[in-house]
């Protein structure tokens, strides 16, 4: 068994996601190999040699590859597939973008967002907004994945050290283009990877009052989210939102506040090691499943936490 | 410009599911279900193009069972002009609905796809994107954002670090994010009025396409629970509590 995995890369550098994706590759077991696809990737590729337990890197350096457009990565990760007997890709907005239409192309089910290995065809995922667990297995030649980064524990970036082949397919439908790119930018932790992730709902009342979140966050080292509520009302950018349809987070520690709970939100965060609710409603159902709940009103709560911790 | 929209029936976003005690799946009997809530954005987002002009006819279209007349029925109360029901079992895989909807793209030719980016049941997020590879159209994902003029789409997308505009060509396929906008409520005039406007029931079979399927479900269960925490009465107690027993910080 040879496993493809698909490295995620941005501006140039390898995303860490990409190592919770080798994490599961590992489980699955046999030679791994990553594909770096873009333009301009040889520092991606090198840094995915250096991934501990990739045996070899394949780069695909093209113009028509940059920013990822799927009508054109598909067709040459369909080209490469079929000498594999798995393809996986971290279940990023890029993964979860390109991998379907790989699975098309190979006229098999793709099993989305893993988040365990029970076997080299036998895989589990979370339905229902992560309020039910099924046991998927595939009996597709080559088996299409994406993997949830929260459910495998990284490899070691450095120890590895793989070849680089180099890829020469080039591969331009020519249907689509790329315009424009609007990236939010933050001197925090990236969400889905930080150790803390402090989170604001409906309660912050407005976008100006996450300020007391990020003073918070900026003494604690943490990542700050938000809840689908926070965002609608426009609070905070939407890439901030937590939840079955915004990011996956499982930190070592979330504190939710004035955030109700609602099932859409709990599906986000609820793996979390420890979570920490400060609400001023005491029947909120994020009580339910926060191991430390605290009845406050969160104006008067956050700034005294603020100082304590 | 004809646009086509394919919706799901599924449980009521509202409902906390229950797991079957066999392990079988989940217990949907006598349980809410509605429009699968991104694939009313879809809806909305194709009634909205008609409004402006830009769009001729709206068909809606569903794969699945013939209770999902009602779904349709609420999608032409919403606007769509007609209706197309693939009858086939209950929960196909992404692929198998994907190849339904291919046979309904070969015989109605819309020049716009809109689906939602994920069924809220099974949280697959892929007939889009295997409907675009199918047909080897263009895709525009996750979409907060949809402008059509002439023979091109700019669709803007939500990704991880903000957000990206590309331009695809037409035909082309765009699935919905929360945020490409607000769905409208069904009037009750316009319930009446959907009950008058055409629904065509169709085989897989009459369209050509297999369902077969590489994936197996063997068991669906509860996740494990978290054990229950405490409340605490100070913010004093809660970060000696951090610090101590939980050891987070």
């Amino acid at each position: 068994m040879t496993i493809l995995v698909i490295a995620e890369h941005d501006k140039g550098a390898l995303v860490p996601a990409t190592l919770n994706a080798v994490a599961a590759a590992q489980k699955i077991g046999g030679d791994i190999h990553v594909l770096a696809a873009g333009a301009g990737v040889s520092a991606v590729a090198e840094a995915a040699a250096k991934i501990a337990g990739v045996a070899k890197v394949l780069a695909a350096d093209n113009a028509a590859y940059a920013h990822q457009l799927p009508e054109n990565v598909a067709p040459l990760i369909v080209e490469l597939a079929k000498g594999y007997s798995h393809v996986l890709a971290a279940a990023t907005s890029n993964g979860k973008n390109i991998l379907p239409r790989v699975a098309a192309q190979l006229d098999v089910d793709q099993i989305s967002e893993i988040v365990s290995v029970e076997s080299a065809d036998t895989f589990k995922r979370p339905i229902y907004a992560g309020n039910a667990i099924a046991t998927v297995q595939s009996s597709a030649a080559v088996k299409v994945i994406t993997v949830r980064t929260t459910g495998f524990d990284p490899v070691a970036a450095e120890g590895g050290s793989a070849a680089v082949e180099t890829v020469a397919a080039a591969h331009n439908a020519g249907t689509s283009s790329f315009v424009s790119e609007e990236l939010a930018t933050s001197d925090r932790p990236e969400l889905t990877e930080a150790r803390v992730v402090v989170s604001g709902g409906r309660g912050m009342g407005n976008g100006d009052n996450f300020k007391h979140l990020y003073s918070l966050a900026d003494k604690l080292g943490a990542a700050v989210g938000a809840s689908r509520a926070a965002v609608d009302a426009g609070f905070v950018p939407n890439d901030m939102q937590v939840g079955q349809t915004g990011k996956i987070v499982a930190p070592q520690l979330y504190v939710a506040v004035g955030i109700s709970g609602a099932i859409q939100h709990l599906a986000g965060m609820k793996d979390s090691k420890v979570i920490v609710a400060i609400n001023k409603d005491e029947e909120a159902p994020i009580f339910q499943v926060a191991d430390y709940g605290l009845v406050a009103d969160l104006f008067e709560a956050v700034p005294e936490l603020e100082k304590l911790v | 410009m004809k646009v086509l929209v394919a919706i799901k029936r599924v449980i009521d976003y509202n409902v906390k599911v229950r797991v079957k005690a066999d392990g079988s799946g989940v217990d949907l009997a006598n349980v809410k279900m509605s429009i699968n809530p991104f694939c009313e954005i879809a809806v909305e987002e194709a009634v909205r193009l008609k409004e402006q002009g830009i769009a001729s006819e709206v068909v809606v279209v569903c794969v699945g069972l013939a209770a999902a007349q009602e779904q349709l029925r609420t999608a032409m109360a919403l606007g769509a002009d007609r209706a197309i029901l693939v009858e086939a079992a209950d929960g196909l895989g992404s692929l198998a609905v994907a190849k339904a909807l291919q046979g309904v793209v070969e015989r109605e030719q819309p020049q716009l796809i809109i689906l939602g980016k994920q069924a809220i049941d099974s949280d697959n997020n892929q007939t889009g994107q295997m409907l675009a590879a199918l047909t080897g159209y263009a895709q525009g994902t996750f979409a907060s954002r949809l402008e059509v003029a002439g023979d091109t789409a700019r669709v803007t997308r939500e990704i991880d670090g903000g957000l990206q505009t590309v331009a695809l060509n037409l035909p082309a396929i765009v699935t919905t994010d929360l945020r490409l906008n607000e769905p409208r409520y069904a009037s009750l005039p316009n319930i009446m009025k959907a009950k008058k406007k055409p629904l065509q029931t169709i085989t897989p079979q009459a369209l050509g396409v297999s369902l077969t399927a590489t994936n197996t479900t063997i068991r669906v269960e509860a996740p494990t629970a978290r054990s229950a925490g405490i409340k605490v009465g100070s913010v004093a107690e809660l970060v000696e509590k951090l610090k101590n027993e939980a050891k987070v910080i």
